[in-house]
């Protein structure tokens, strides 16, 4: 059938210009060319541009020195240092481990509120809310609400005669304050994935699993669970690139504060080439290096699932 | 349905559950409630302390009335619709095409471009900041609405791509093969066939980047400055700034800045969910 039609069309496009006969080639062409071009221009070429600058010391004004890989010796002095460099680097890994708990969060909402009563669907909606409000009104309300003289966390733990705590201003919990408030917005949005993949959960395989005597864990993790791995799979990527990604929160909430205690890479890097404490723009472009190299593993694992699924539905 | 439905156990349960869903929800939502509440106390209350009892009076309207007339929210709030409104629009025209080219036509380079926006897309953007910063300063964008614009169209391109294509790839083939058939110009095929079906993925694309960009803060801060060109976000700082301490006019701004992607999520929820979980479910 398409073997045909392909024919016909060959013969009904056969007659006219060189552009008429090459359409079904040229056209994509066309077609891709404004988007590809000023991807290229903004997003891809950037990216090599920075590989080049981390290379020199420049001040973002004036001359460019080359210094070959003098930038990232001296990050290296400043990790063995247990430096600010050492500092991002560890709180980005806390930062991924502890954001992925928003996975099985939503998920743990998404059953709690996977049901048909009355009103169901506002509830939903308002558990999403926090994912739509933006990331700086999320760190502002977040700040009040660890506040050590009136914030609502210390007024709470107050009744149970605990605190108060100054969750922002003490360096063994700031970083996880923030990490909290980033998985209040992270949470409500995996949680509509999971509401999503619930709803296409095979009714069948869920009474045939309850004919087999499976309920509440055992249904799942061994009937629901594996159902749901394409929402499983865009929570997982939305989830970790958020986390690396981390730097709305930061910078309102702590500025990287205190004593540095609460940077990631991302922070660091921004305050290194653009902010009062100097202009260092090869020294920051070598943090974004590194920052770009944690994330490539996760993009070529992204790229791989996709690449599989591809051949598979060829 | 898992887990088993409700109405199915016993009446206290269902009980239970519908007492329990309110609360849920009131401990989920509280950090923002306490901001709401702020935002309609009066000043008094916080420096006699009364942070979390009821207002003393209702001063909503005063503090809503300040935020709109004597400061620079207004302006930065009309900003960031000049900022978010164009990007919402280069973004889906672009990648309307790019994604009808990868999603319809077969050849080589196909998949590889198609990862090239992908990747793109997930990239840190700190890796981007210094070169992209210094392109708008050479074009003599920085500090401008169009520099921002510009920046937001080109990577946002790479998810929308990313979506459109997949959306397109699901339509049905046939219905092209036919057109072919009929002797349609690719172009015409584009604009009368594929557009046309692809009415619901471009009002869920809208209103997805319409809140990315609104909410966006990062290059905000890195390619603008000052009330003249700032969004609302990176306004929001200056506004804190000028009234530290004034904790019901910070909320009644934060409020404010916040509210045009709840009013855009709420008015086309469907087409938001529908975005968002695109390919949640096989």
């Amino acid at each position: 059938m398409s073997e045909s039609s392909l024919q016909d069309v060959r013969a009904v496009n056969g007659g006219g210009s060189w552009f008429h006969r090459n359409q079904i080639a040229i056209t994509p062409w066309l077609f891709l060319a404004p988007g590809v071009l000023f991807f290229i221009f903004y997003v891809i070429s950037p990216i090599f541009q920075s590989f080049n600058v981390s290379l020199y010391d420049w001040d973002g004004l004036g001359e460019a020195e080359y210094i070959g890989l003098q930038n990232y010796q001296d990050l290296y002095w400043e990790f063995v240092d247990r430096d600010a460099f050492f500092v991002s680097l560890k709180n980005n890994v806390i930062w991924l481990f502890l954001y992925l708990l928003a996975i099985p969060a939503g998920l743990m909402i998404a059953l709690f509120l996977n049901q048909n009563v009355w009103g169901i669907r506002l509830y939903k909606s308002l558990f999403f809310f926090p994912f739509v409000i933006s990331q700086v009104v999320v760190g502002l309300v977040f700040t009040w609400f660890y506040d050590p003289t009136f914030g609502l966390l210390n007024t709470i733990i107050g009744w149970v005669g605990l605190g108060p705590i100054n969750v922002l201003g003490d360096e063994r919990y700031v970083t996880y304050g923030i990490i909290a408030a980033g998985l209040w917005p992270q949470t409500a949005y995996c949680m509509i994935l999971y509401l999503t993949g619930l709803n296409a959960v095979d009714p069948e395989q869920v009474e045939a699993g309850r004919l087999d005597g499976a309920k509440g864990w055992k249904m799942l993790w061994h009937v629901i669970i594996p159902q749901l791995k394409p929402a499983t799979f865009i929570a997982f990527v939305v989830t970790i690139i958020g986390a690396l990604r981390s730097f709305d929160l930061i910078s309102i909430m702590t500025q990287g504060g205190p004593f540095g205690s609460s940077r990631v890479l991302a922070f660091y890097m921004f305050e290194v080439a653009l902010s009062e404490y100097g202009f260092r723009m090869g020294y920051g472009a070598a943090i974004a290096v590194v920052l770009f190299l944690i994330m490539l593993c996760f993009i070529a694992y992204f790229l791989w699932s996709m690449w599989k699924e591809e051949k598979g539905a060829r | 349905m898992f887990p088993r439905p409700i109405e199915s156990t016993a009446r206290t349960t269902q009980a239970a559950y519908k007492t329990l869903l309110p609360i849920a929800l009131l401990m989920w939502l509280a950090p923002l409630l306490a901001v709401a509440v702020f935002s309609i106390k009066p000043d008094a209350d916080f420096t006699t302390g009364n942070y979390w009892g009821i207002p003393s009076t209702f001063e909503g309207l005063t503090n809503y009335g300040k935020v709109f007339l004597e400061s620079d929210m207004p302006r930065y709030l009309l900003n960031s619709v000049f900022i978010t409104v164009p990007t919402v629009i280069g973004a889906v025209a672009l990648s309307s095409m790019t994604g009808f080219a990868l999603g319809i036509y077969k050849f080589r380079a196909n998949l590889w471009i198609f990862f090239m926006f992908v990747a793109g897309n997930f990239v840190p953007f700190q890796i981007l900041m210094v070169p992209v910063r210094d392109l708008t300063l050479d074009m003599g964008l920085y500090n401008t609405k169009t520099g921002l614009v510009l920046f937001h169209i080109a990577f946002q391109t790479g998810f929308c791509t990313l979506f459109m294509r997949n959306f397109i790839r699901a339509l049905p083939f046939p219905l092209i093969e036919a057109a072919r058939v009929e002797g349609v110009a690719e172009w015409r095929i584009f604009w009368f066939v594929v557009l046309p079906l692809m009415k619901p993925a471009l009002a869920a694309l809208s209103v997805l980047i319409f809140t990315f960009i609104w909410n966006d803060y990062f290059w905000a801060v890195v390619l603008t400055q000052g009330p003249e060109s700032q969004p609302v976000t990176a306004g929001i700082t200056s506004f804190n700034a000028q009234y530290r301490a004034a904790y019901h006019l910070m909320s009644a701004g934060s409020i404010v800045a916040a509210l045009p992607p709840v009013l855009m999520f709420f008015l086309m929820q469907r087409h938001f969910i529908a975005g968002l979980t695109l390919g949640a479910v096989k």
